[in-house]
């Protein structure tokens, strides 16, 4: 399943169980994406690290 | 058995989870901190409400906040969760681990506490130079910051305290351990078992593999298990990540303890299926036992 890089316009490849919210990265540009929707795929960068995200 | 997990996004550790769960038959309902709506009082109150909450609650969201707070909610509603909200307080705030740590008698840097930049000032001179300065709460080594003369310390203090937060105001300083061998330990406890550890080796001083710090096994070794099930004790158990630093004389010191843990490049380094192992214990604590 391929979807386009919404920074660079790279094309991404897309597991078969790709799920809502999964962090893809684009081999081109490097950018983080968030897959916001499955059916269809719609991609989106993924917001910036927030103060108090971590482990 | 009915199994949750909060998450914000799913990066390859949560994603890992639920093919972990999945292998095990598991279906897992995904509840989205950032959707998630709790009606506190039919939690407290109304059985047949809690009821529709699943058995068992992994936390993996990336808010350390909303997990804070998420799991106060479902823990006093009776629902179990791994972490738990009392691990995920102590282990989310530096100066809580510290003090745990302590209490434990488990080895840990050093440590001084101040709440102006005068008194930091004295603080960070009482330890000498180099010191480490770290916000309480934050993660991946983000403002952490290694100070190795007053004119960096005033230039550090002075920025800090004008960042807005008031937490930016509270100074927690550590004294800097030099890695002898460029690297830092990371330890997995799930449980009361130490089920793995990496060496995170990195030129730079913070060896954080979200950092770009490069990761190889590190044998468990009776000591570092020891240290590790203390560390995760003092705590409050669970499964965690436990972050040690060893001196130029052997010691080894607990630096961290992290409770949502990232685990992506240390299951092929170590050989140990750290997500399938998780998973068996979440489903063990939802079982009761």
């Amino acid at each position: 399943m391929n979807a386009e890089c919404p920074e660079c316009g790279g094309t991404i490849t897309l597991a078969a169980d790709v799920l809502d919210g999964e962090i893809v990265p684009c081999q081109d540009c490097g950018a983080d994406l968030e897959v916001v929707s499955v059916s269809p795929v719609v991609l989106a960068l993924a917001p910036e690290v927030e103060e108090d995200w971590g482990e | 058995m009915q199994v949750g997990m909060t998450c914000s996004r799913i990066r390859v550790e949560e994603k890992l989870l639920l093919q972990a769960f999945a292998r095990r038959g598991v279906e897992v309902e995904r509840i989205d901190d950032s959707a998630v709506m709790f009606d506190l009082n039919a939690l407290q109150a109304d059985r047949a409400h809690r009821e529709r909450w699943p058995d068992v609650v992994v936390e993996r969201s990336l808010h350390h906040g909303r997990a804070l707070y998420a799991l106060k909610v479902l823990n006093d509603a009776g629902i179990p969760t791994v972490n738990s909200y009392e691990v995920a307080l102590t282990c989310g705030d530096k100066f809580l681990t510290t003090q745990a740590l302590l209490r434990a008698g488990v080895p840990s840097p050093r440590c001084l506490l101040a709440f102006t930049p005068e008194s930091a000032l004295e603080a960070i001179e009482t330890l000498g130079y180099p010191v480490v300065l770290k916000p309480v709460i934050g993660s991946w080594g983000r403002l952490v910051s290694k100070i190795n003369d007053r004119e960096a310390a005033e230039a550090i203090l002075e920025h800090r305290d004008t960042l807005g937060n008031y937490q930016h105001a509270i100074f927690y300083i550590q004294e800097y351990i030099s890695k002898p061998h460029g690297r830092d330990i990371r330890a997995f406890v799930v449980g009361d078992e130490c089920i793995a550890a990496i060496y995170r080796t990195s030129p730079h001083w913070i060896t954080n593999t979200a950092r770009g710090g490069a990761a190889s096994n590190c044998p468990v070794t009776p000591l570092l298990a020891d240290i590790c099930l203390g560390a995760a004790s003092a705590v409050g158990g669970g499964v965690v990540a436990v972050d040690l630093l060893e001196t130029a004389d052997g010691q080894i010191l607990v630096n961290e303890v992290n409770y949502t843990m990232e685990f992506r490049n240390s299951i092929d380094t170590t050989g140990v299926d750290i997500p399938g192992r998780i998973v068996d214990y979440v489903l063990a604590v939802g079982a009761g036992q």
